[in-house]
């Protein structure tokens, strides 16, 4: 049934193709988008969430895009500037990026090479606590040439020279909308920051924060003939069910955002027929996180779950080995995720390039292997009450993840699986405003990590995993003299892992640094299974039947082509 | 009567005051951070900054005086100057320009003024929520009076037992399961409120009604169970009161002595009730309101609550006090307008 | 001028008793036979009694443990479904279903239950007695009116989030290490839940108290030297025993469904640990593919407010002595 709507569907966008880019715009009407989250902020600079960097999409744009497979498209550039069109500068210190001409801010004033300049000066100004800072790294300076041209000098080489100005996180602002609110300012622009003038298809008419968004067709869109509607709503609010429900059963919206529900409910409301869900991979890896350190609370505050005490159970790699073999990663990637899963034993799943492809081994479930690993590591139940021992202490672990239905429904199939191999766990779930703070006076944020083993979802940005693979840098772990911040969880820390991050952060050959990364990834996954990556999670939305156009992306904003959205006629 | 209610009113800013003190250190002391939305990807030395630039890590007794002085210095200013430059009962006036640009109390999540963000989610708030409890009190008193009256009655059967189930059975189910029946299968409402829709004419009118219907039907229900308990309950002590049988023999008409004297004793437990209901109202109902997307104050609560933003937390939650202080006291009054045996003095 | 007086007057009929025909009964007594009276209070009191030893005695009935996993036997529809729909999935096994992981509906409605009534009638007990301790010392006693209904006002007005965030904070880890995981965290659910929820109790209780205090039977009370306690004690409280038993069935349901909300926050019990109120919340998702899921536990939840109720009518008919022995 899902497969027939999905061929309809297509079929009914090809033959339709040819219609919609003869039609003038906003001819279509209005289009009606739900995010369950309700966008705060029309900025991606001062926003706390990815519901603000998505909403401002449709205003606000960058110089270029990543399409939905990850390669890069120029939107406000002519072209995306490589070393080989000579855009980016042989010693990867600098980029140039090329403005299209004649482009107009949705007010009729033109874009100009100064007004991107700004952006950069608008983000890294210290007092302005923008969101976005670390796509503006390394930047030494920024020269305007001439009106469309704009010279990035980094102050050392960048491999990856696309940080500033590409992709929805970074778009470009209008210097005469923002001139009087860079710094500690920024807060006190309340109407640029909900109503920003913007080249994107549409434009704010009305913003009211946390709630819902009027929008209708930018008059001076570089493209006449789009977007097809003449006007928008973006509400917010409300759950990922009942926005599911809204496009799915009762067809009142055309698009629902990020629809986090099990695979069983999702499917049972597609049948309502009225919209279709929509999936796409990106770099999402639902994992298991090790603490190699002891969390034990019988230790003084300040010492837990800090590098001074090697954990008691999980230091020993055949332990991770067997809980990591226990799991049956495709049972739960069918039951939690469905389509918009695949089991994975990699923390890099994508792109290609850096996807280390024969790192499968993880994928089938071996309890047998698992027991006599445990075995062999001197875990036996000596005293028949399923539990193993070794030296007087229980094999039991504390589990904790942030409160989602799918997330404790993993937590309740892995406890069984640990179980048969005779490991105790007691489940722990934590709101996930907790969890993901930072507050250094919690005791259950992520970065604490006052569990032996903990769940949740990480991605990054782009397609360059660099800074992703560096934060299980030696040394980058939360602990009490940093407040507790850093990025690496599992206070991993290997030799090897560290001196192969330096040479990535050197290496500039797309080949070469696919082989690191790889590389990188397996140490950190199948050679010590400090991090056991259990489900590579798509992204799915729905879209409504009568709504086209809709190209799902996971490596931008998914609101990336509203432009080319239009109404299906029939 | 008169000089107890002036002696409260001086007697409630102190309490007002050591209440927001209260809630404020209740806030710090409690685990969270205005970046636990900001995606992982999000480098924590960034987050750092972003805290620095909203003034986080400052001292809590300093974060304090500078939310007093917003709220009761600045924000009365922007709202006197409002009052004389747009409002239609004193635009007359000529424009006092008493706030000139001082930092407002700025919400961490929008960057804009709270009371804006307060402002504007009203209008949705009262239509639903205060509209169902108007709804849900006139449809309970009469309940609970009639099943008092009637006691074991079928009526009063049906009647408990439906408000008991009711009551028993929360939002969370009976939201989406009116969703399902109404909106799905009968496609009779929508499921979605829809904040932007102004009411011109008849025809908009009938919008707004068809909109509102599913959300008040839910917290009128809630409302009706809870108070018809307390009416009846109420009424049964008093029926069987010696005064009762003096006024009916004196000959005095069954419904005057049910609506007047047993009625009017019996109001108390029920004027407590719908007292500690009303500033609820402005609280708004959160499960409800999230499940059909009203987006009222409720919402606004608990997002900011999960975005841990504290000053739109503090501001709603010290407006909230306010307004329990405000009505427990309207009911103090009533209390003594009612039964005059009680005296406060 | 007066009327001659007879020297020894005949003894009127009524008066003609040496002592009492039937030997004095006590005041419980009386009370008891007019409650085994009450229909409704017996068919409440039987659902409670029915339902407290369905859960108490049910897992050794039952040996199916509510949080074994068969994911084979996963989504199972209740037995009677069969009747109308013969393509079912039913088994004997799972003779209410099974829920999205194969875990068994009825041992988990027993689980649950233990769990849900344990913290209801917990929670609402102490509830009770902080709402009608402070009401009715804030009614009585003038000097302590101010304090405590101000105290009251306070409490109000806490945003309950933040508050249990930081009881989470403070006191889980001091309370598992005591209690366990599940001990621990009754305790803290019980207290939480109690210690946010007296307020309108309180007011009320405060409220009738106010009234009653100033009626002449007080009055009597206190002019042959009663103490204030006595008082309260013996005339204060029966009299305002029905609001607070309305607000002892309202806030048992409210206790069970607080409960279920707490999970989510992560405050409630471990999350594979069920309990109606999960249940409820849990299946709200697949209500139209499973009604079962969201009907069983709402019936046990309303059945059991519902005993709660009736029950309470019946005590208070059979406590208050304007109804007693008509």
């Amino acid at each position: 049934m899902k497969m027939k709507t999905l061929l309809l569907g297509a079929a009914a966008s090809f033959a339709l193709a040819p219609a919609a880019a003869m039609a003038e715009r906003g001819s279509d009407g209005h289009v009606n988008i739900i995010y369950w989250q309700a966008p705060s902020i029309m900025t991606p600079y001062l926003s706390s969430g990815t519901k603000d960097i998505e909403a401002s999409s449709l205003v606000l744009e960058p110089l270029g895009r990543y399409t939905e497979t990850g390669a890069l498209v120029p939107f406000l550039a002519e072209e995306i500037p490589t070393v080989e069109n000579g855009g980016v500068a042989e010693d990867l210190k600098s980029i140039t990026w090329k403005l299209k001409s004649g482009l107009l801010w949705s007010d009729g004033s033109p874009v100009t090479s100064a007004d991107v300049k700004f952006t950069a000066d608008y983000c890294m100004n210290p007092e302005g606590g923008c969101a976005q800072l670390a796509k503006f790294d390394h930047i030494a300076s920024i020269d305007t040439p001439d009106d469309l041209t704009v010279v990035v000098n980094f102050d050392e080489a960048m491999p990856n020279p696309y940080g500033p100005f590409m992709g929805g996180q970074s778009p470009i602002l209008q210097k005469a909308q923002f001139e009087n609110c860079v710094g500690a300012a920024a807060s006190t622009c309340t109407e640029a920051n909900f109503n920003p003038i913007g080249t994107g298809p549409f434009k704010v008419d009305e913003f009211k924060p946390n709630d819902v968004i009027s929008l209708s067709a930018n008059p001076n869109y570089r493209d006449p003939a789009k977007p097809a509607f003449a006007t928008a709503t973006l509400k917010g609010g409300g759950d990922a069910e009942s926005a599911a429900r809204a496009v799915l059963q009762t067809g009142e919206f055309d698009y629902a955002w990020n629809l986090q529900l099990a695979p069983d409910v999702l499917a049972s409301m597609a049948e309502g027929g009225q919209g279709t869900p929509v999936s796409a991979f990106g770099t999402l890896v639902e994992r298991l996180e090790m603490n190699m350190t002891d969390p034990s609370p019988n230790l003084p505050e300040g010492e837990r779950s800090t590098v001074a005490h090697p954990h008691p159970i999980l230091s020993d790699f055949k332990v991770r080995k067997a809980l990591s073999m226990a799991i049956d990663r495709n049972l739960l990637t069918e039951i939690g995720y469905g389509q918009a899963g695949r089991a994975t034993c990699n923390l890099v799943p994508a792109p290609e390039l850096y996807a280390s492809a024969d790192n499968t081994e993880c994928l089938t479930q071996d309890l047998d292997g698992a027991k006599a690993l445990l075995e062999e590591a001197g875990w036996t139940d000596s005293d028949g009450d399923g539990i193993r021992e070794k030296d007087g202490m229980k094999l039991s672990l504390l589990y904790q993840s942030s409160t989602n239905a799918v997330r404790q429904d993993f937590q309740a199939l892995i406890k069984d699986w640990w179980r048969q191999i005779g490991v105790e766990t007691e489940l722990r779930n934590v709101d996930a405003s907790v969890f993901f703070g930072g507050d250094p006076g919690s005791p259950d944020t992520f970065q604490k990590f006052y569990a032996d083993i903990e769940m949740y979802a990480n991605n990054f940005d782009g397609t360059d995993p660099q800074s992703y693979l560096q934060m299980y840098r030696c040394g980058n772990e939360p602990k009490p003299s940093s407040q507790w911040q850093g990025e690496n969880i599992n206070r991993f820390c290997n030799e090897e892992y560290d001196a192969l991050l330096d040479e990535l952060a050197k290496t500039g050959e797309l080949s070469k640094r696919g082989e690191i990364a790889k590389k990188l990834n397996d140490i950190i996954t199948k050679e010590t299974m400090t991090i056991v990556p259990l489900v590579d999670r798509g992204r799915v939305s729905a879209h409504s039947n009568t709504l086209g156009g809709v190209i799902l992306n996971t490596w931008d904003s998914e609101l990336w082509n509203a432009a080319d959205w239009f109404r299906v006629k029939g | 009567m008169l000089t107890y209610a002036i002696r409260r009113l001086v007697l409630s800013i102190p309490t007002l005051l050591f209440i927001s003190f209260v809630i404020f250190m209740l806030l710090q002391l409690a685990p969270g951070d205005p970046m636990a939305q900001v995606p992982l990807t999000v480098p924590p030395e960034v987050k750092q900054k972003m805290r620095e630039a909203l003034g986080v890590g400052e001292p809590a007794l300093v974060q304090y005086w500078k939310w007093l002085v917003q709220v009761f210095w600045i924000e009365p200013k922007v709202f006197i100057d409002w009052l004389t430059r747009d409002s239609w009962l004193l635009g007359w006036l000529p424009d006092t320009h008493l706030y000139n640009g001082q930092l407002r109390v700025i919400s961490w999540q929008t960057r804009s003024p709270v009371m804006d963000i307060v402002l504007q989610r009203i209008p949705q708030t009262l239509w639903v929520v205060g509209l169902s409890y108007v709804v849900g009190v006139l449809i309970a008193l009469p309940i609970g009076i009639y099943s008092a009256y009637r006691q074991y009655s079928v009526f009063d059967q049906a009647g408990t037992f439906i408000t008991m189930v009711g009551f028993s059975i929360p939002p969370f189910f009976t939201g989406p399961l009116l969703i399902v029946i109404f909106s799905v299968y009968l496609g009779w409402f929508p499921s979605i409120y829809d904040t932007t829709h102004v009411v011109h004419d008849w025809a908009s009118f009938k919008v707004q009604l068809m909109q509102m219907i599913m959300p008040v039907m839910v917290l009128a229900f809630q409302t009706t169970a809870q108070l018809s308990r307390y009416m009846r309950a109420s009424m049964l002590d008093n029926l069987n009161q010696d005064y009762v049988r003096t006024a009916r023999a004196k000959g005095l008409s069954e419904a005057v002595v049910v609506m007047v004297h047993v009625l009017r004793n019996s109001m108390i437990p029920v004027i407590t009730v719908i007292a500690l209901g009303v500033p609820a109202i402005f609280g708004g109902a959160i499960i409800t309101e999230n499940v059909f997307k009203v987006n009222g104050i409720g919402q606004l609560l608990i997002t900011a609550l999960f975005a841990n933003d504290l000053p739109m937390v503090m501001t709603l939650t010290f407006i909230f006090a306010v307004l329990i202080v405000v009505f427990n006291l309207i009911a103090d009054i009533l209390y003594g307008l009612l039964d005059p045996r009680i005296r406060y003095d | 001028m007066t009327e001659p007086v007879p020297a020894s007057p005949a003894p009127i009929e009524a008066l003609r008793d040496k002592g009492p025909d039937k030997p004095p009964r006590s005041k419980w007594k009386d009370v008891w036979s007019q409650f085994r009276k009450h229909k409704g209070a017996m068919v409440g009191a039987f659902f409670l009694l029915f339902i407290t030893l369905g859960v108490l005695l049910g897992p050794y009935l039952w040996t199916l443990d509510p949080q074994a996993l068969d994911i084979r036997a996963k989504d199972m529809r209740p037995i009677y479904t069969a009747l109308w729909n013969s393509t079912a999935k039913v088994s004997w096994a799972h003779p209410l279903g099974s829920d999205q992981l194969g875990r068994d509906n009825l041992s988990q409605l027993i689980a649950g239950g233990r769990a849900s009534m344990a913290v209801g009638w917990a929670a609402m007990i102490l509830s009770l007695v902080i709402g009608a301790g402070i009401g009715v010392l804030a009614g009585y006693f003038k000097k302590l009116d101010g304090p405590l209904m101000r105290l009251t006002d306070l409490f109000l007005s806490l945003p309950i989030l933040p508050l249990l965030l930081v009881a989470v904070t403070l006191f889980r880890q001091p309370l598992r290490a005591s209690f366990g995981p599940e001990g621990g965290m009754f305790i803290l659910i019980v207290t939480v839940v109690g210690i946010t929820s007296w307020m309108p109790t309180a007011r009320i209780v405060r409220g009738d108290v106010l009234a009653l205090k100033e009626r002449e039977f007080v009055l009597a009370a206190r002019s042959i030297g009663t103490k204030p306690f006595q008082i309260i004690k013996r005339h204060l409280l029966p009299n305002v025993l029905s609001p607070i038993m309305v607000s002892a069935t309202l806030g048992l349901a409210t206790a069970i469904i607080t409960e279920s909300a707490l999970s989510f926050l992560g405050v409630g019990f471990p999350s594979d640990f069920p309990t109606w109120g999960k249940m409820l919340a849990d299946a709200v998702a697949r209500m139209e593919d499973f009604p079962e899921r969201v009907i069983l536990p709402g019936i046990a939840i309303s059945l059991t407010v519902l005993g709660v109720n009736y029950l309470g009518d019946g005590l208070r008919d059979a406590l208050d002595p304007r109804i007693r022995g008509r």
